[in-house]
């Protein structure tokens, strides 16, 4: 068994992009997206809890798609888009998810909270307007041990109301609802 | 600050607790870490690397009980990439987090009690090789016989697990008697007898326990640790390590959740500052998910009997509560553990004479500590449901009968209980309205059914873990020039919102915004001692301590911009960063310039405060446990729906109403109560730390069930029901603006409610926790046989209980010692209490 490579011998290296930058990384071949993201990447945003797909805490979006990175090897991700809990800040400001989650109370301790706010933008891209019962199918794989989740589902909620209300057109707000809350 | 204690807080206006004009506390509020949280950016334990960093692992034993009889690490010691393998002789002091049981070994030396007990670290440049090392760490074991429950370990005085303890494998056995109990069963109309047992379960936090030390470049030891209890932990490193604490300093990391099971002071945590010593580099060690099933300390399992009298109108004439305590392999906080298995059962409903003996065992499994309501969801799930049988014997309403026996507001209970505000009533009539219970109980169809259940918890011990007169929580408060306020306290963020505690109310007395305030927290060196975050103490006490220090920073500034305006210092509002004149409100400066003004006339504007509980009327042995400034109540009402051919049960809603006193952040306290109320639904219908024995080919060991968090259910949010919380608050004088516990209380009442929904929905009694759909099954065979219609233990073995000290209560002229301890001749104890006195 000391055959085994050690971490150090970083003798792999893909390109991914991670979170809109190109990026590349040289690792232990054995090595999954999460320990990579952590120990090489200096991403530590992304937390585990069991490192056996068990807990969903680990949670990033790979193309878009939510995946357990403790379950996944770095060698398969070449070319591939990753999204961390980094990566949801824009231009200095907070996802509207991070925004409801720190209003309403949806992140206790945090440490789930990562793998969930990726979980749920991958949801709200995917279906904009999801039901409660959507919200609950859709994290059902992200363990949270604090909240007992209903604060979870109203933050999605309110975050789902708010991005709908960017997208309209121009991003203002409706001409009847300025108007006539005016003096 | 010569002069601070003159500048009364009476001397300033706008400050007073519970008072009107809030402006911070009681609004929902984003909690101050909230952004941290949601970026990613709070830095968890093991999110820290830091340069030329080692990592460690721990070979665990592998069997439940044995000696070890040699250890052989040179493989390991020639493996690349080791530097360094730590065995029990490099750390062979005890330690435990109770004085009164240091068991514990950071390694252990000859003797080990459990699968996963540690036995050896290896200390290498990675992980991985740590890991791999392991394997080539020979050790020879004498295989001992395994104690695998308590009814063995009463059987089995031999072998000893442990060679302390009251006797044989008997860890602690306690009795006491408040008032003659028998009289009061004398005196009953109908005397109720029924046995319960509790199953143990874990906290399963989602962060594993994690821990890096390093020597300082100076030589000093720092340690940053997912624990709850910092001070604690300096205390067991100072002693183990042989080193002055004065030269350790331990960060708490804020925890990834904790319930509990990060409170006591951890093996890893003791090996990784030892290794970091010897090596001179940082070490850092992560749990994975099975070494954190083997930490455990959670949930004692219990079995129990209640007998109860009562009256036919429903008034309690007594109880005798005999409580078996599965402790598992070491002391950890099991003696206050046993005595919590009784101490709180006077709190809700007025029972005037109390009998209550427990006894705890050691056992070769993990050993059990404190979890979220920490001894008293196993009582409390067996008098509720007791409860609700006699309410149907008696053919009174069970929410009517509570109502009946409540207990009042600022009275002393039988066993020497302090209460102060006692919400309960107003609780149980919230639930029952918003419930619609009425229209529901016994009247829903069937298979559907709705149970009532109520509890009471504490707000913080109030006793400290280890003998002394100091304070439980002490803040200090540092103003700068630019206006800025800096909180320094050693009370821990396990998730519970301490540090929004703490900046709320600052920011409320000092009449900034809570952005304003700086919250250094959980660090032995930067803050003064706070004992940590368990009994739902830290918003009671830290919280009283930050406004202390508050109230005298702000006098400070009052005096001095009083002097500045010319305006009487009592007309002085501090609110919207300023302080001004209330009768000319233009008149005034901004806080910035108040706190310029103050260091101008007072140099360096700092402050402190510190808060100690008010001392307990209970003066017998035993009567450190229990005691609290105030306790919360908590009424819940829970609607299940039961398939009668599966067994399978579905919770589609829940009702709550707790007792807070006052919600400090609303939003927060609700996001305890339906946390609480999860975690209650998570140990009422699945959650179980269950062992079983290899096959006898195989060593025939005790091992773990399902040491994995796929296997050790736990509810998901496909589980969670639609839950109506409602707050009653009423400010209670003990607490900070009022404030009282919301961490524990209300998941107390949880269990016992969904069993009495259970029998509501399909008339059968399980009497025992987790409520699965087997044992609904089981039960639902034993009605259709025409038996009685039940599913729990039969009976409560024999236990060699030592004479009970007998306490009379309060209405018995009970001055809270027991007439018959030898050990304390209450006269002595008495007149020691008069001496302190002047």
């Amino acid at each position: 068994m000391s055959q085994l490579p050690v971490e150090s011998e970083k003798t792999a290296r893909i390109r991914l992009t991670l979170n809109g930058e190109e990026t590349d990384v040289s690792f232990a071949p054995y090595k999954t997206l999460l320990e990579v993201l952590r120990e090489d990447l200096g991403h530590t945003g992304t937390k585990h809890g069991c490192e056996l797909g068990e807990c969903g805490a680990c949670a990033v979006l790979v193309d878009g798609k939510p995946v357990l990175s403790c379950l996944l090897l770095v060698l398969e991700c070449e070319g591939k888009s990753v999204v961390t809990v980094e990566g949801l800040v824009e231009d200095g400001k907070l996802h509207p998810l991070q925004e409801a989650f720190a209003d309403i109370g949806a992140a206790q301790c945090g440490y789930c909270t990562p793998g969930i706010l990726v979980t749920a933008k991958a949801l709200l891209d995917q279906i904009p307007h999801p039901s409660r019962d959507q919200i609950r199918e859709a994290i059902s794989g992200n363990l949270c041990r604090c909240t007992g989740y209903l604060q979870i589902f109203e933050a999605v909620e309110a975050a789902m109301v708010k991005i709908s209300e960017q997208a309209k057109p121009d991003g203002k707000l409706p001409v009847a609802a300025t108007a006539s809350s005016l003096p | 600050m010569p002069n601070e204690k003159d500048m009364s807080k009476e001397s300033v206006k706008g400050d007073k607790p519970g008072g009107d004009g809030l402006r911070v506390i009681g609004v929902s509020r984003r909690r101050v870490d909230a952004r941290a949280k949601v970026t990613g950016q709070t830095r968890f334990a093991d999110d820290i690397f830091l340069p030329r960093m080692a990592y460690c692992k721990l070979l665990r034993s592998p069997h439940p009980h044995a000696r070890i009889r040699k250890i052989d690490t040179s493989r390991a010691l020639a493996h690349r990439g080791v530097y360094l393998v730590l065995t029990g002789k490099d750390l062979p002091i005890e330690y435990g987090i109770l004085p009164v049981s240091q068991d514990e070994q950071a390694l252990c030396t000859d003797h080990v009690r459990h699968v996963g007990d540690p036995v050896t670290a290896v200390i290498a440049r990675e992980e991985l090789t740590a890991f791999e090392a392991l394997d080539l760490i020979d050790v020879e074991y004498e295989i001992l016989p395994t104690i695998s429950d308590p009814e063995e370990a009463l059987a089995n005085p031999e072998p000893r697990i442990h060679d302390y303890g009251d006797e044989g494998n008997i860890h602690k056995r306690v009795s006491l008697e408040f008032g003659d109990v028998e009289r009061g069963f004398a005196e009953a109309d109908e005397i109720f007898e029924d046995t319960f047992f509790y199953q143990g379960n874990t906290h399963l936090p989602i962060e594993q326990h994690a821990s890096v030390a390093i020597k300082d470049p100076d030589g000093k030891l720092t340690i940053w640790s997912s624990t709850q209890t910092p001070h604690y932990l300096h205390r067991a490193l100072a002693k183990v390590l042989e080193m002055p604490a004065a030269h350790i300093r331990v960060i708490a990391t804020p925890n990834g959740g904790g319930f509990g099971g990060k409170s006591d002071p951890f093996n890893h945590e003791i090996v990784v500052s030892k290794a970091a010593l010897v090596l001179d580099r940082p070490v850092k060690i992560c749990l994975t998910r099975e070494e954190v099933f083997y930490c455990h300390r959670g949930r004692h399992p219990v079995l129990m009997k209640f007998k109860t009298g009562v009256k036919k109108d429903g008034t309690i004439t007594g109880v005798h509560l005999k409580t078996l305590i599965d402790g598992g392999a070491y002391g950890s906080y099991g003696v206050a553990s046993t005595f919590y298995t009784g101490a709180l059962q006077t709190t809700t409903y007025h029972i005037p004479r109390y009998k209550f003996q427990g006894c705890r065992t050691f056992t070769n499994k993990p050993p059990c500590g404190p979890k979220r309501g920490h001894g008293t969801p196993q009582p409390r799930f067996g008098q509720e449901v007791q409860l609700d049988k006699i309410a149907e014997q008696l053919r009174i309403d069970p929410a009517e009968l509570r109502l009946r026996i409540v207990e009042s507001s600022n009275t002393v209970t039988a066993n020497f209980l302090r209460l102060g505000t006692v919400g309960l009533a107003e609780c149980i009539r919230r639930v029952v309205r918003s419930s619609e219970w009425n229209d529901k109980f016994r009247k829903l169809p069937q298979g559907r059914g709705v149970g009532l259940a109520c509890s009471a918890y504490l707000t913080g011990a109030g006793l400290p873990i280890y003998w002394n007169k100091m304070p439980h929580s002490g803040v200090q408060l540092k103003l700068d020039r630019g206006g800025g306020v800096t909180v320094f306290c050693g009370a821990t963020e396990i998730g519970q919102g301490s540090d929004d505690v703490l900046a709320a109310v600052v920011a409320e007395v000092l009449g900034v915004q809570t952005f304003d305030i700086r919250v250094f927290t959980g660090d032995t060196d930067l803050g003064p001692v706070d004992l940590g975050s368990y009994s739902s103490r830290v918003t009671l006490m830290a919280g009283n301590a930050a406004i202390q220090a508050a109230q005298r920073a702000k006098a400070m500034l009052a005096q001095a911009v009083a002097a500045r305006l010319e305006v009487p210092i009592d007309r002085l509002q501090f609110a919207d960063n300023r302080v001004f004149d209330e009768a000319s409100a233009e008149k005034g400066v901004t806080f910035q310039e108040a706190v310029c003004l103050a260091e101008a006339c007072f140099g360096t504007v700092g402050t402190v405060g510190s808060y100690t509980p008010p001392k307990s009327p209970a003066h017998y042995k035993g009567g450190g446990v229990g005691p609290s400034p105030t306790y919360s109540y908590t009424a819940a009402v829970v609607e299940v729906e039961v398939n009668a051919s599966t067994g399978w049960i579905t919770v589609p809603k829940v009702w709550i109403a707790h007792d807070i006193g006052r919600a400090l952040n609303p939003a927060l306290v609700r996001g305890q109560v339906e946390g609480s109320v999860y975690m209650g639904l998570g140990e009422a219908l699945m959650e179980e730390q269950e062992f079983r024995r290899l096959p006898k080919k195989l060593s025939h060991a005790l091992v773990h069930k399902f040491p994995s968090m796929l296997e050790y259910k736990s509810p998901t949010s496909l589980d969670m029901p639609e839950i109506f919380t409602e707050l009653v608050e009423e400010p209670d004088p003990q607490g900070p603006f009022g404030a009282k516990e919301v961490g524990q209380g209300p998941l107390l009442p949880i269990m016992p409610a969904v069993a009495n929904a259970v029998y509501d929905a399909v008339g059968v009694r399980i009497d025992e926790v987790p409520i699965t759909p087997e044992k609904i099954m089981k039960a639902l065979a034993e009605k259709n046989a025409g038996r009685a219609p039940r599913y729990g233990p039969s009976g409560f073995p024999d236990v060699d209980w030592p004479e009970a000290l007998r306490v009379p209560p309060p209405w018995e002229g009970g001055d809270g010692n027991a007439v018959n301890d030898v050990a304390r001749p209450s006269k002595l104890r008495t007149e020691k209490v008069k001496v302190l006195r002047p």
